[in-house]
Parts: structure tokens; sequence; C-alpha cells
């Protein structure tokens, strides 16, 4: 056991924060508090990708035919983590990066290797992850988006929705229907859909938080080449597995630094209101303090993992209800710590950081839901790593 | 970067829990509760034949020379088996000879042949060594650890308004059981009427010495304590597998399936919280060394007590008898929840570093 960057480690680390110091734009806090509109922002988003990419900092851990950088897993928490401690903005291809790219690598042909991956780190193209239906969510199996093959092609009928950057996407990993009579996950395929093909309608579904985040996607008689077949036909199941585990195993990866950075605030404030010697402000922050620092081993140990067996496994859910909750509690005393000024909203006059405490608040409502429920996050526990019965 | 063991310290914590199974089975474990001090001198012979007391103190003085991770892996499979008797309060007085730069009887200790303690609690329960009121060797201490059998006691005392840390022998000592939940680590009053001694340290050096051995302490409790909760995780999952109500296994009803979820949850982050620790005593600066251990005890005195509490909920009527081992654990859990400090005495612990310190930088590295 040691934690301690190794030198090959730190050297990157060194490079990465340098780079970083140099060229990260700083004007993202406050870009994000000014009322912009989403396009122009994920615009904004898109050219900072690009800059990344320019300089060989996106795909750290992707190999390097498909414009990746061939490091490893520790290497990319490295990045991440520079990348929020520099206050960096997000890349743009949040899906295509940390979902769709790295179920390409593991299911892809090598056509679409080439065609997808280097435009995924470029953010030449951007991704959605059209998983979810209004009457398959949890029980995504269950979807009835259907694909009918006819020719060289898969003709797509049906109804997507919360689909994070649908509104933006230029291609889509598509979970289909594709053998109705078979039992539900036997039948599913995996398609990689180009969104600018006609017969596809893109809705913006607003979200509590006001914004529009995800969409609403309508297929009517889409023509998908079978090429652009992820996997095997009837064998999305398994690339679907794929991609949630990434979703529940790596995405949070440098939340902590996020994190820490909103507690860190949130003990200037507390000082600044005086509340510093408070036992209860005390405790409660120093319990997130704690927390986030548990996050941060538990994926330290994640991460090593990974780096000996290739694949984020089951544990990862616990990686998502951590997260996910923790941000939930976090929020919650932030708004106690801030009292009647914590509600105050984008736009007003004494709104406490432009307003970012009242949304984070209602944003964070959302993590438990999105990547899967904390309940189903507790079934996949239980059933996958503790070998207790499924449960429904 | 590599958060896991290395290739020895996974034999080591191997070797560690076969050793238990074979020696200190629960059976054993039962008896030995059952005895007036929980303490059994043959088994601590055996443990010091393979080296456990010394796994810290240096090559030099007799001891393994190990570091702080390996002494998490061995506590960690002596929570799990839940060894009983003096083993944490001896390498805590072991921990606080050592950082105050002595090395009278850590040969001994190494050897098996000398069991000690750390006398420091007094009438106001305090784990603050600023509410050390005894003066000289003449007052008394409560809730000392094993101290029925230690052959010698550190006593934190106070000397000139100065905190001072003396060794002194059990010998003439006045010790009182002091009845409590844990059965497997007895606690006691301790009675010092002009006692004799040598002094270990004196002021800041005492301070410096005293936080360090708590320290130790504490990792090596963090780690038994997730030994612990693994222990009662792994029973309330077999008893939730087998157990059948209704028709079907009782772990099917997501009710007792998200409990288990939960301690696995809980149990896994208690488990990272102590390893880093380990790893930060002997890697990482002092400050951020006990910012390290007070997560780690913050996060698992509250995570044991919760595990502690499905597991005993899980097994519905059959784990509230006797019969079934959990409540030992139970009884343990309660008892490690308040030792060397509860959630909220780490809590504060950090917040005085976080708001009072401020503790810099975001991450490690
Ligand atoms: C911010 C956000 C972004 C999202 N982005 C995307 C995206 O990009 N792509 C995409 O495909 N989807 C996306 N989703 C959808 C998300 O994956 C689903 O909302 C989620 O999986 C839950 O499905 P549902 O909404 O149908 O709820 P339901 O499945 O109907 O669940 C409702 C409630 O019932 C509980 N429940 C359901 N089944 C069980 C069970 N077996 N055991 C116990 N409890 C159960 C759930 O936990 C929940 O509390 C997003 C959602 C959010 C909130």
């Amino acid at each position: 056991m040691d934690l301690n960057l190794n030198p090959k480690e730190r050297a990157f680390r060194d490079e990465v924060r340098a780079w970083l110091d140099a060229n990260a734009p700083r004007d993202w806090a406050a870009r994000r508090q000014a009322e912009e509109s989403l396009n122009a922002r994920f615009t904004y988003l898109r050219q900072w990708q690009r800059k990344l990419f320019d300089a060989g900092w996106a795909g750290i851990s992707w190999p390097v035919e498909y414009g990746g950088r061939g490091a490893s897993v520790i290497e990319q928490m490295i990045f991440l983590e520079e990348m929020a401690r520099a206050q960096a903005p997000p890349m743009a291809n949040v899906i295509g990066l940390g979902l769709v790219g790295p179920t390409i690598i593991a299911f892809g042909s090598a056509r679409q290797k080439q065609a997808y991956l280097r435009k995924i780190l470029s953010a030449e193209e951007i991704w959605c992850q059209g998983f979810s239906e209004p009457n398959a969510g949890s029980d995504l199996a269950a979807l009835s988006t259907e694909a009918r093959r006819e020719g060289g092609y898969f003709v797509v009928n049906g109804h997507k929705c919360w689909t994070s950057y649908g509104w933006v996407a230029d291609r889509c990993e598509l979970l289909v229907r594709t053998d109705p009579a078979a039992p539900k996950h036997k039948g599913l395929t995996a398609l990689l859909v180009d969104m600018h093909s006609p017969g596809i309608e893109v809705r913006g579904l607003r979200q509590m938080s006001g914004e529009c985040e995800f969409s609403e996607i309508f297929f009517r008689d889409v023509r998908v080449p079978v090429e652009d077949v992820l996997g095997e036909v009837n064998d999305g199941w398994r690339v679907a597995i794929g991609t949630l585990a990434h979703e529940r195993g790596t995405f949070g990866a440098a939340l902590h630094v996020t994190y820490r950075r909103n507690v860190n605030r949130l003990v200037e404030l507390a000082r600044e209101m005086g509340r510093d010697g408070d036992a209860l402000v005390r405790q409660k922050l120093a319990q997130c303090y704690a927390e986030i620092e548990i996050m941060r081993f538990n994926q330290m140990r994640a991460f090593s993992r990974i780096k000996e067996t290739g694949v984020p496994g089951p544990e990862g859910s616990i990686q998502k209800i951590f997260w996910s909750e923790l941000n939930q509690r976090l929020q919650q005393v932030a708004m106690e710590i801030l009292g009647p000024y914590g509600q105050l909203a984008q736009g007003a006059e004494d709104a406490i950081d432009g307003g970012e405490w009242a949304y984070g608040y209602l944003r964070s409502r959302g993590n438990t839901i999105e990547a899967g429920t904390s309940e189903i996050q507790r079934n996949i526990i239980g059933h996958f790593v503790l070998g207790l019965a499924k449960s429904y | 970067m590599q958060f896991g063991l290395s290739e020895s310290q996974r034999i080591l914590k191997e070797n560690a829990r076969r050793f238990f199974a074979s020696e200190c089975p629960m059976s054993e474990v039962r008896r030995i509760a059952q005895t007036e001090t929980a303490h059994d001198e043959a088994l601590w012979r055996k443990m010091a034949a393979q080296g456990f007391p010394g796994v810290v103190i240096a090559e030099e003085a007799g001891g393994l020379g190990l570091g702080h991770v390996e002494l998490a892996a061995l506590a960690e499979e002596m929570g799990r088996a839940l060894a009983p008797g003096g083993f944490l309060s001896t390498i805590t007085a072991a921990a606080a000879i050592a950082a105050a730069g002595s090395r009278q009887y850590l040969a001994g200790i190494a050897a098996g042949t000398v069991k000690a303690t750390v006398a420091f609690l007094e009438s106001s329960a305090s784990w603050d060594p600023e509410d050390v009121k005894m003066r000289g060797l003449t007052g008394e201490k409560r809730f000392v650890p094993d101290a029925a059998t230690a052959d010698f006691l550190v006593v934190a005392t106070r000397e000139s308004g100065e905190l001072a840390l003396y060794l002194v022998p059990r010998g003439a000592l006045q010790i009182t059981a002091m009845p409590a939940l844990d059965l497997t680590r007895r606690l006691y009053k301790v009675r010092f009427e002009n006692a004799g001694g040598d002094l270990l340290a004196r002021g800041e050096a005492a301070r410096r010495a005293l936080e360090r051995a708590f320290d130790v302490a504490t990792v090596a409790l963090c780690a038994e304590m997730t030994g612990g909760m693994q222990k009662m995780l792994d029973i309330a999952v077999e008893y939730a597998k087998t157990r059948k109500q209704f028709g079907r296994p009782i772990g099917q009803y997501q009710a007792v399936q998200h409990a288990c979820a939960d301690m696995l949850l809980w149990t896994e982050s208690s488990r990272s919280a102590a390893y880093y620790a380990a790893w930060a005593l002997d890697s990482a600066s002092p400050p951020e060394a006990s910012m390290a251990v007070s997560i780690a005890k913050s996060y698992a005195s509250d995570a044991c007590r919760e595990v502690g509490n499905r597991a005993v909920q899980i097994q519905g009527g059959m784990g509230f008898t006797w019969e079934n081992d959990t409540h030992f654990y139970y009884r343990r859990a309660k008892a490690s929840e308040i030792a060397f400090g509860d959630a909220a005495y780490h809590r504060e612990r950090i917040a005085r570093m976080v708001f009072d310190q401020r503790l810099a930088g975001t991450t490690a590295g």
C-alpha cells in the first residue's frame, strides 16, 4: 500500500498542473452565475475541450491510436482532480467521455473506434445516452423503443426521455428492442445513432431546478445502418451494463474536490456570519469534511482495483450512493448555515455566491435519481455484491 | 499510487486470520469473556510467538519493525475474531513509550513477557489532556482498560501545572473492576497513593507522546472496528439468506436487503478510512495524520453502531439471544465507539483543524 504518487504519476501531475495554471480560463464560475444562455455556455465548453484535446489532455486512459494518452486510470483520476482543483470548466462531452467512449472501446468494431472515438475527445461530436423511456426507468430492460431490420438498416420508432445533453447531441448510444419475442433482457440492441438523421425530434424537458439540461427524443422511422450496432444484435443488455458500470464507478471521480471547495466556502461563510463557534455548525461541517475525505479514500481504493482488473465492478454502486447522498446532506448543511439567505436565487440582489446554493440544493435532488436511483443501487449491492436473492 | 495491501501485507493479514480462526474461535472468545479478566495467558503467548504485540516496535527493540498498515491489517483480523484481552491496551502503552523516545519495556512487550495499559481518563471522563487533573502519582484513574492484567501502566498526570507521563508498575496499586458492556475488554478504576514510577515525558513532549499514542491506538481500533463490522455484516447476510418467512428468504425483502447494502457501505468506507489513516501515520505530516485519524474514528464510531443495530434487527428474536454471537460484537462496538473519543469528539477535533488552523490544500499528494 502506497498512497504517494509514484515518480511517473507525480511528473504527470506537475505537468497537468502547470498546463492548467497557464491555460485554464478563470471566468467559469462567473459565467455559470451570469444569465447566459445554455447554448452560449455549451459552445464555450466545447471550445475549452477542443483546447484540452489539442494539448493532449483528453482521454488520458484511452488508447493512443484513438487520440488518447494511453495512461492508467490513476493518471485519469489525477487529471480530473487537477481540473477541479484549478476550477477549470468541465469538458463539454460529458457522456461521450465518461460513458459512450469507454463502451465503444470495450465493445466497438474497428470501424466504430476509428469513426467515433477521436471526435468524442475533440468535442467535434457530442454524445447522449438514450436509455430511459417514460415507462422504462429503473426497469430499463422493459424499454419499448423498437428497431426493425430492413436490409442494411435498422428502422427505429419510439420515445426516450430525461436524455441529458439530448438538445445538443450529435450522436446517441441508443438502447432499443430488436426482438420483441425474446425475454426482456435478451431482445435488446445498442445502436450508435446520428442525431441529425431524419425522423428524430428533440424537445427540451425542463427540470425542477429550472433549466433544460435534459430532453425528450422522439424517433419516427429513423434509419440506422447495421454497421452502427454496438456489440452484437440482441446482446445490448451486456453493452448497457458496461455503460452503466462506468456511470456508477468512475463518473464521480473528481467530485470530492468540488465538494471540498463547497465546504471550504461554507467554513468561510460561517466565519463571516459569526457562526464558526456554534457547536452544531462545527459538528455538521466536520461531518461533511470527513465524509468527503472518505469518499476520496473509497475512490482511491476503487481506482486501484480498476487498474488491476480493468473494469469497474458492481461495488461502483457504493460510490454512486456515496456521492449522491453526500451531496444532498452537504447542500442541506449549507442551507442550515446560510439561513434565510440560502433560499435566494440567481438574480436576487443579496444572494450569496450568485444564488449557487439555492440552485445546488434543488439540483442535488436529482443526484439520487440520475445514473440509477439509490434504491436500485442498493438492490445491485444486495444481489450482485452480497448475493441476496433478487428482490423484484 | 496503490491503495491496497502489498503482497507481504496480504500474507500477514491472511496468516493472522488463520491464526485467530484456529486459536481463538468463538467458543474460546465466549470462554475467555467469562473469566475474571478476559485475558488468556496461553493465547497471549501464542500471539507473542507470532510477533503480534511487537508488530510496530522497532527491530532494534525486539519488534517486527513493520508499519501501521500492518498493524491495521492485524487489528482488523483481531476485530473480526473478537480477540479478547489487552492487545490494544498494550500497543497503546508501547506507542506512548516509543513516541516519548524511550525504549523501556519495549523488548518485553515485543517478546510477550510484558503487558501494559494507559491510565488516562478521570472522573470527568474527558479525552482532552487539558482535563487531566490528577497530581503527581496520587489520585484516581477510571475506565483504564485491562489494568488487572497489565504489568505496568503509562499514567497521565499533572506536575506543577504541566502534563506528565509516568511508567508505574501495577504492583501494589488498588484496582477495582468497572463492570461494563464489553465482556472482552475490561475496564478498571485505579487508585494511586504516592505510587512510585519512572518519568517518561513532561510538558509538550508528554502531550505529543500521548497524542501520538492515541492516534496509533485509534487507528488500530478503527481497523478492529472494521473487522467487527465485517463480521456482523457476514452474520446478518448469512441469516438473511437462510431464514425464511412468508415463504421467502428474508433477504429478499428490500427493507432487509437495503439494510445489508448500507452495512456494506459503512463497513467498506470505515475500512478505507482506517487504512488511509494507518498509511498517514507513517507517511504524512503529523497534523495530516491526526486529521486522518479523526476522520476515521468519527466515521467508524457512527458506522459500527449502525451496523450493529442492523445486525441485531435483521436476526429478529434470534439476534436478541445470548446464544447468538452478535451481542458480543455489539457490546464491543459500543465500547469502541466511546474509546479514544466518540464521533462528536473527533468531529470537534476536525473542526478545530478546519476552522481554527485552516489546514491547507485540497487533496494529498
Ligand atoms: C438529472 C437527470 C439526468 C438523467 N439523464 C439521463 C440520461 O442522460 N439518459 C437516460 O437514459 N436517462 C437519464 N435519466 C433518467 C434516469 O436514469 C431515470 O430517471 C432513473 O433511472 C429512474 O427511472 P424513473 O425515473 O423511471 O423512475 P422509476 O423507475 O419509476 O422509479 C420511481 C421510484 O421507484 C423506485 N423503484 C423502482 N423500481 C424499484 C425497485 N425494483 N426496487 C425499489 N425501488 C424501486 C425508484 O428508486 C424511485 O424511487 C436522468 C435522470 C435525471 C434525474
